[in-house]
């Protein structure tokens, strides 16, 4: 299950350990390698309804381990339209695939310039090193 | 070891009732039970037996060493469960009327005074079941003082330290406040200037321990103290660690407002396996009128209650507290009486002499006498031998101790809080040192005796994961799982990263 | 009198280890100004012969069932605590140990805590018990807690007929829970569903107790529906002693069901310590406050039990905790659990219908006007005395009789009710005498 590190090219991220992937006028979200790995498996998924209203910087689902419980926060606005069932089932699949099948939710963004303000890879990395 | 609904058999019974011969009334059919409840059906031999088993699968003081850091694990005497159990005490009925309870109420009294003595501070209330029960009290008593100031709507924060017992935080939630966490030093003392810019008007007050969470006596107190007076609000102290300084530092004299005292830490109330508790409140006088009620008063000779009180709070939880803890700790403080400071000197005697046998076979992260408990760092070990904190626990349980608390304060990555108690004898201390010696040793030379510890308990590392997931928190009887057939975790959770 | 281990040959050596010369040199840190400076102001030393005496002194001020025939109840009662309960709990493994953090240490203790929460879960028809609450009254704050962070919504009905003081601590919590309390009131001793209905349109929860205040049996499915039809959840408040008898809370459509749980096993022990108990659907386990004890497996396959579900606990979740409690009432709950297993499911219908039949027995016997004539009554009834009902207590106390709780001080037009509890303590011939001595003190 331990996965290698990585933070693809094609994503962007916050700084609060979050990714988007931009497809067009919706994202799809998630937690960062760093951030599973920070938290152990996970146990639990606790998602926002579709069509709830999401805000960048605030907080939308809450993900479980063990031993800590964090809230996810949204890297942009907008408003869900699917939330991974896979994950609510099996908590542990982020962790095996934080990129990819341990997507969270896809949204339909509602606010496309805040863009702008995510970090590219690199400067995810450089935060990571800082911190 | 079976569960005791596994050691059921239908048609058998252990008590049973006089008979009285009268008729049953009929229950309405809409109330009646339909299904009987499915408890154990055990002959008393067994029964026995059963509970005889799970006791001796389980560590308590009686048992050995258990210094576990913030939780003054001293020894419980005997007498004061033959003191709880007088029947004038066990079997008085809590709405016995004044009249009734003459004795009770004075020892309730008596305890008020002699708490009040031992914190510096002029009013106590018993009522509060527990420490974590006596800091939500605390805080509703500082709403009431700003209510009746015409200030709470300003004052919505509280200030907490970051090496804070996890309590503090959730109290200011439950009693509708907001957190401001201020920095500790280098020196584990409150860091002073970020404490002065945090600390304001909307300021309602401070929760804080002291000696820290780390075991360390805060330098700087009579500043802090004036940092809080001057903007207005109030300090909380929160009694944890007072086995340090009964009868040499009085939180009332350190500035504090408001105490809660743990009567199942310093004052030798028995854990039971995490609780009963009691967690009393002493007041400054301009806080008194806002008490839980009813208070216990004394007029002449005669003991009462008290439940004019206009501006009380409330009612906390039932009647006046948990009185049979009020039996036993008042017998611990009788048996001292003054000599009280001789307990919190050989505590701390107890916990700076494990700290010099210590202190160079693990990392110190703060380099200073400490006080009645102190916290090393495993993280050399880790760095290098890829060994824990939790491993360290783990094998301690091999050389017959029970492990110090582990992974707190948060401040401190791998973390392990020792407090040893002033109950303990040097000997203990030493095995308990050697111990810790030889596993410092281990886990350079062969640290798969730390990673494949605890052995010999009737269980190894539990999959902590598992239990999260699959969530079986009852017997379910013919539904109930086997979980042994279940593939076990690849590694069993490991402690907090630090997230 | 003191438990000090250390010889003065033992302080000389550890000193030196430590560096220092004296005790005084590791208080060296606390500030003059902070220093205590005198002997602490308390009575010299006891001996244990000492402590004895002056409690033994102290006991024998109070008038403790067995120095009087007492009928008292509304809230505790004069249950009897069989003598393994007192074996069980005098184990030191179980007495003197802690929190169950290091579980490999504590299978004792943690599969003792699972089987209470089974035992819970059979009498309340519950799907997830915790490992104890403080006690009765606390429980019903924990459960508007739940139900507010469950509805997101932010009033509390109780109802009328719940113990004072049940009501008077969620009045306490719920300003820091931001709550508003609404009671309704009761009808000849019971609640209307109507009403409540009404009351609860915009509520998280609906509290009702059953057996009531007054001993009286609720409607309590249709209290839990009425509540229901306006999605507030419904919340039971039962005696444990009656769930041999009276049906599941979760049987008849509750969200949550909690009690005091000192009726099951624990001494009166002028109020406490004892332990509150709380239940719930598995909708609601995230939200549960306080302990639960999970079951799992090690390495090896060998099944154990730890604390479980932690994150919602204070120690990790901090300022989103679903509560502070830490330390709660673990043994007493364990005296619960001995109790309740030395019962069995016969013992304790048995216990149920004894209480009934000595009641209505003693409502007989006694030949007083009923305070609520037309309502069934589990193990306690009002009486109506025509008289102030405290003058008649000290009055029959002076007989070596305490008749039963003054009513007056908790509801209106009460002052001549006498509140009268049966337990299965009491026998026929004691209620004579209880007739008697309130013929006694009637007397004109």
């Amino acid at each position: 299950m331990a996965v290698a590190e990585s933070y693809p090219d094609d994503l962007r991220y916050h700084p609060e350990h979050d990714w988007a992937r931009l497809e067009g006028g919706e994202a799809v979200f998630g937690i960062t390698w760093f951030a599973q790995d920070a938290l152990g498996e996970l146990v639990h998924f606790e998602p926002p309804e579709e069509g709830a209203t999401l805000t960048k910087d605030q907080s939308y689902a809450e993900v479980e381990s063990v031993k800590a419980v964090t809230d996810v926060i949204a890297p942009l606005s907008g408003e869900v339209l699917e939330v991974n069932g896979a994950v609510t089932e099996a908590p542990e699949t982020v962790n095996e695939d934080p990129y990819g099948a341990g997507w969270l939710v896809r949204v339909r963004l509602t606010e496309p310039t805040e863009v702008e303000s995510l970090l590219d890879p690199d400067a995810y990395k450089q935060h990571l090193a800082d911190s | 070891m079976k569960l005791i609904y596994e050691k059921s058999q239908a048609g058998r019974r252990a008590g049973r009732l006089p008979e009285h011969g009268l008729p049953v009334p009929e229950l309405p059919d809409e109330l009646s039970r339909t299904e009987p409840p499915r408890l154990p059906e055990l002959a008393e031999p067994d029964l026995m037996r059963h509970f005889t088993e799970l006791s001796s699968r389980n560590f308590g003081i009686d048992t050995g060493f258990y210094p576990l850091g913030s939780c003054t694990m001293k020894h419980n005497p005997r007498v004061n469960e033959r003191l709880a159990a007088l029947p004038g005490f066990r079997d008085l009925h809590p709405h016995q009327g004044e009249d009734g309870a003459q004795g009770a109420l004075r020892l309730c009294w008596e305890l008020q005074e002699v708490l009040a003595e031992v914190t510096g501070l002029d009013a106590v209330s018993l009522q509060p079941a527990a420490g974590s029960q006596g800091e939500l009290t605390g805080l509703m008593l500082m709403h009431a003082y700003f209510g009746d100031r015409g200030e709470d709507d300003e004052r919505r924060k509280i200030v907490i330290p970051d090496t804070a017992h996890g309590t503090n935080p959730a109290s200011v939630t439950m009693a509708g406040y907001e957190l401001t966490p201020v920095q500790t030093d280098a020196r584990g003392n409150i860091d002073v200037e970020d404490l002065r810019a945090k600390v304001d008007e909307h300021t309602a007050g401070l929760m804080l321990t002291n000696p820290s969470t780390l075991g360390l006596f805060d330098e700087h107190i009579e500043d802090i103290a004036g940092i809080f007076h001057d903007a207005g609000a109030l300090m909380y102290y929160d009694g944890a660690n007072l086995n340090a300084v009964c009868g040499i530092s009085r939180p009332g004299d350190m500035g504090f407002d408001i105490v809660h005292i743990n009567l199942h830490k310093t004052f030798s109330q028995p854990h039971g396996g995490g609780g009963p508790g009691g967690g009393p409140i002493a007041v400054g006088k301009r806080l008194e009128q806002f008490l839980p009620v009813p208070a216990i008063v004394r007029e002449g000779d005669r003991y009462g209650f008290d439940y004019d009180r206009p501006q009380t709070i409330g009612k906390v939880r039932g009647f006046y507290g948990p009185f049979g803890v009020f039996v036993r700790s008042y017998a611990f403080i009788l048996a001292y009486g003054p000599r009280l400071r001789e307990m919190s000197e050989v505590a701390v005697l107890n916990a700076n002499y494990l700290l010099a046998r210590l202190r160079d076979a693990y990392e110190l992260p703060y380099d200073r006498l400490c006080m009645h408990e102190f916290v090393l760092s495993a993280r050399p070990f880790k760095r290098e031998h890829g060994v824990t904190a939790l491993d360290v626990a783990k094998r301690l349980m091999d050389y017959g101790f029970h492990p110090p608390t582990v992974y707190f304060p948060l401040v401190v990555s791998e973390a392990l809080m020792i407090e040893p108690t002033e109950t303990e004898a040097k000997e203990t201390l030493d095995s308990f040192a050697d111990a810790m010696l030889a596993i410092a040793r281990e886990a350079a030379e062969e640290p798969e005796q730390l990673k494949s510890a605890p052995h010999g308990r009737p269980v190894g590392r539990l999959d902590e994961v598992k239990a999260a997931k699959r969530v079986l928190v009852r017997y379910g009887f013919e539904e109930h799982p086997d979980l042994s057939g279940e593939p076990a975790a690849a590694a069993v959770a490991d402690a907090p990263k630090g997230v | 009198m003191s438990y000090l281990a250390l010889t003065d040959a033992d302080r000389e050596a550890m000193l030196e280890e430590i560096g220092v010369s004296s005790i005084e040199q590791l208080f060296a840190e606390v500030p003059a100004g902070v220093r205590l400076g005198r002997e602490l102001d308390l009575r010299p030393a006891m001996t244990e012969q000492e402590l004895t005496a002056y409690f033994e002194e102290l006991a024998s001020e109070n008038g403790h069932i067995g120095a009087e025939l007492s009928f008292l109840g509304a809230g505790m009662y004069d249950h009897y605590v069989p003598a393994i309960v007192d074996a069980v709990l005098q184990r030191g493994e179980f007495l003197t140990a802690y929190t169950p953090y290091q579980p490999e240490l504590s299978q004792g203790v943690l599969q003792a805590i699972f089987e209470y929460q089974t035992a819970i879960c059979e009498l309340t028809g519950m799907d997830v018990s915790n490992a104890s609450g403080y006690d009765g009254t606390t429980v019903a704050a924990d459960a508007c807690f739940i139900a507010k962070h469950a509805t997101g919504r932010t009033r509390v009905v109780l109802t009328e007929a719940t113990n004072p003081q049940v009501r008077q601590v969620v009045k306490t919590y719920a300003p820091g829970f931001g709550l508003e309390v609404v009671e309704v009131p009761h009808r000849d001793g019971s609640t209307d569903p109507d009403e409540v209905r009404a009351a609860a349109g915009d509520a998280a929860c609906v509290i009702f107790q059953h057996p009531n205040f007054f001993g009286v049996l609720e409607p309590a499915a249709e209290l839990a529906a009425a509540a229901s039809d306006v999605e507030a959840l419904p919340v039971a408040h039962v005696d444990p002693l009656s769930l041999g008898v009276l049906e599941a809370p979760g049987r008849y459509g509750c969200a949550i069901a909690i009690g005091e749980g000192q009726s099951a096993g624990n001494y009166l022990s002028y109020g406490g310590p004892h332990y509150g108990f709380l239940a719930a659907r598995s909708d609601f386990i995230r939200r549960m406050p306080g302990r639960i004890v999970g079951e799992t497996t090690d390495a090896a396959g060998n099944r154990g039990y730890v604390l479980t579900l932690q994150t919602r606990e204070q120690h990790i979740r901090r300022e989103k905790a679903t509560s502070n409690i830490t330390t709660n009432q673990t043994l007493l709950a364990l005296a619960g659990l001995v109790y309740l297993s030395w019962l069995g499911p016969e013992g304790l219908r048995e216990v149920g219908e004894t209480c009934m039949a000595l009641a209505e027995h003693a409502k007989k016997r006694l030949g007083l006007p009923l305070l609520f004539a037309n309502q069934t009554t589990f193990k306690e009834f009002g009486v109506r005395l025509g008289r102030p009902a405290q003058e008649v207590v000290r009055e029959a106390r002076e007989r070596g009789v305490h008749p039963g709780y003054a009513l007056g001080r908790d509801y209106p037009g009460m002052d001549d009710v006498l509140l009268v509890a049966l337990t299965e303590k009491r026998t026929p011939e004691e209620i004579d005498r209880l007739a008697d001595v309130l013929a006694e003190v009637q007397a004109p």
